[in-house]
């Protein structure tokens, strides 16, 4: 080949770019990387590994979206909140203290709306949360929460705050790490009261001790 | 409210109040972990598997009767010394990016005649079996302590393996939400009361490293990275990750890389 | 063949400071798997011999832990010298491996 025609350069430049522009980016090659070497297993399907819109804002800003699409996506997920047709928010503080306890269910190894072992599947609260008095194994990866309603008040709009943050963490911070557990339907509309009991009644331990 | 409830809330507070760069050594719930974990790392039952996979690794087996003495691990055939702190790295006779035990699986399939399925089937330990591949990764392991992790990054494959590795590591999806990064891109969290290193942080992503492949006391089982990251994705609430697949190599390959110039001690003791 | 022992002898003056690590699952006849009790498999006696002298003999339980470390202290040892550990389990194993006492502090 000659080199030195200005014809031939522009030609080859053209070309590498074409190349260039062919090459994935490395986001795309990770998801053409993931959607071949992962297989589904147990109740883990493959469309796990596809992002909703939630997930998508979150992947796509660094867990920071611009603040337009931030209040919509809040504001689509806190529409999305079941309420209980009783109207009742708050269920057991102890089974609440059990469910916040047990951090199994939602795995590849586990059932549908069960754990691998056949009991309910756990919310896994204390693998982030601190919680009540008596548990000093508590993760540091969420805030406190001792003291819940004891700070905020028993009234009926923190009762809210507290059901729908825990059924749908994202409906108030869109790129929070807390799972959506309503949402996801880990946990049923009678754990989610428990949850709330645990944490707003004031006989519970949370804020009687 | 309990007295040690007072001292762990006032640790608690402690770390969050210091600048990152101290959070994570302050957590005295770690800190007994780690004296223990030092006391036993004296006499570390993982060297039982050292010898095991030695065997294994002289030993003619399998289909064609051949020893895995001609295995290159990227440093020539046979030679073991230094080799798995130099992974993951690419390999021109597959042209991908392998980590360690992909490569020794690789090497069991070509020179001794084992299948993909068959070790892919029941790839990590029980407490009365330890698969072949996770003993000849120990000692592999092994003949790496004392060095610094330089996994090399010339090869543009190797490079693009990084970056897809860091793609996957921040990657939200699954049931929960979940990234890597969740749990492994913030400095001085812990899931109760196991301490997450950060992993994106040079200095703590020899955590990663460091280790593995490790003798874990729950269940007292030998296992290495490939289990590890296994166990998160089904932690995660994703699908299953293939056993020794490119994108484990790739994601092993963004860990290793944040962690180069580190010493990498040999495998460890796990809780 | 039982999976072998790792055996270190470092000598500290006249004493050789040995660790053995075993390989056994050390069952204790107490655990579940799959639903069926494992039965009873453990180690019984373990002896150490220095040069082919017994030094050591020791009887013990299910109560020990899995891939159990063994460490133990012989006087009148020298560099150089040979020390055998045999361990012999209830279901009739046994395994012999044998180390080199090393100069060390």
């Amino acid at each position: 080949m000659r080199l030195g025609s200005a014809a031939t350069i522009a030609a080859g430049a053209a070309v590498l770019a074409a190349c260039a522009a062919l090459q994935p980016s490395p986001r795309d090659a990770a998801l053409a990387l993931m959607q071949r070497d992962f297989h589904a297993e147990g109740i883990a399907g493959m469309d796990r590994l596809k992002e909703d819109d939630v997930q998508a804002a979150c992947n796509e800003y660094g867990n920071n979206p611009p603040a337009e699409l931030d209040a919509k996506l809040r504001a689509k997920q806190y529409a999305g909140v079941k309420w209980p047709a009783d109207g009742k928010l708050m269920g057991d503080w102890k089974s609440g203290e059990k469910i916040a306890q047990r951090g199994r269910g939602m795995t590849w190894r586990d059932k549908p709306h069960q754990t691998s072992r056949g009991e309910p599947n756990g919310g896994g609260c204390y693998n982030c949360h601190q919680i009540g008095p008596d548990t000093t194994s508590f993760g540091t990866i969420g805030p406190s929460l001792y003291q819940f309603g004891k700070l905020r008040g028993y009234g009926t709009e923190i009762q809210r705050y507290a059901y729908s943050k825990i059924y749908n963490a994202k409906a108030y911070s869109v790129c929070s790490q807390m799972p959506r557990f309503g949402h996801a339907q880990a946990l049923t509309e009678a754990q989610i009261k428990d949850l709330t009991a645990l944490l707003m009644d004031p006989a519970s331990p949370v804020n009687s001790r | 409210m309990n007295k040690s409830l007072v001292l762990g809330l006032a640790a608690a507070c402690a770390a969050a109040l210091l600048p990152p760069a101290f959070a994570q050594t302050e957590d005295p719930v770690a800190a007994d972990f780690d004296k223990f974990r030092a006391v036993l790392e004296q006499d570390n039952p993982a060297e039982l598997w050292e010898v095991k996979g030695e065997q294994l690794w002289k030993t003619p087996r399998g289909p064609k009767r051949a020893s895995l003495e001609q295995c290159d691990l990227g440093l020539g055939p046979g030679v073991v010394k230094g080799a798995y702190a130099q992974m993951p790295r690419y390999f021109a006779d597959v042209d991908r990016v392998m980590d360690a035990e992909a490569r020794i699986v690789h090497c069991m399939i070509t020179l001794q005649g084992f299948t993909y399925e068959e070790l892919a089937k029941k790839p990590f330990s029980s407490a009365t079996k330890t698969p072949d591949p996770v003993s000849i990764t120990t000692y592999v392991a092994a003949q790496s302590a004392g060095m610094k992790l330089a996994p090399p990054q010339s090869h543009p494959k190797e490079k693009a393996a990084y970056d897809v590795g860091k793609q996957i590591f921040f990657y939200r999806a699954g049931a929960y939400d979940f990234s890597c990064a969740s749990c492994h891109g913030v400095d001085g969290q812990r899931i109760r009361t196991q301490p997450l290193p950060n992993f994106t942080s040079p200095a703590q992503a020899i955590k990663a490293n460091q280790g593995w492949p490790g003798y874990r006391m729950t269940g007292g089982v030998m296992h290495t990275l490939q289990w590890r990251l296994n166990d998160c994705f089904r932690q995660q609430r994703f699908p299953e990750p293939d056993y020794a697949s490119e994108m484990l190599s790739a994601l092993l390959t963004y860990l290793t890389v944040n962690a180069q110039g580190q010493e990498y001690k040999g495998p460890g003791i796990k809780r | 063949m039982p999976d072998p022992m790792k055996i270190r002898a470092t000598l500290q003056g006249d004493v050789a400071d040995v660790r053995v690590l075993m390989a056994h699952p050390m069952e204790t006849g107490q655990r579940k798997q799959g639903g069926k009790v494992v039965p009873l498999h453990f180690i019984q006696t373990i002896t150490a011999q220095l040069n082919g002298r017994t030094v050591f003999s020791a009887d013990i339980s299910q109560a020990i832990s899995r891939n159990p470390v063994f460490a133990f202290k012989v006087k009148g040892a020298k560099a150089g010298d040979k020390i055998t550990v045999t361990w012999k389990d209830n279901e009739g194993e046994s395994r012999t491996d044998e180390a080199t006492v090393r100069g060390g502090s």
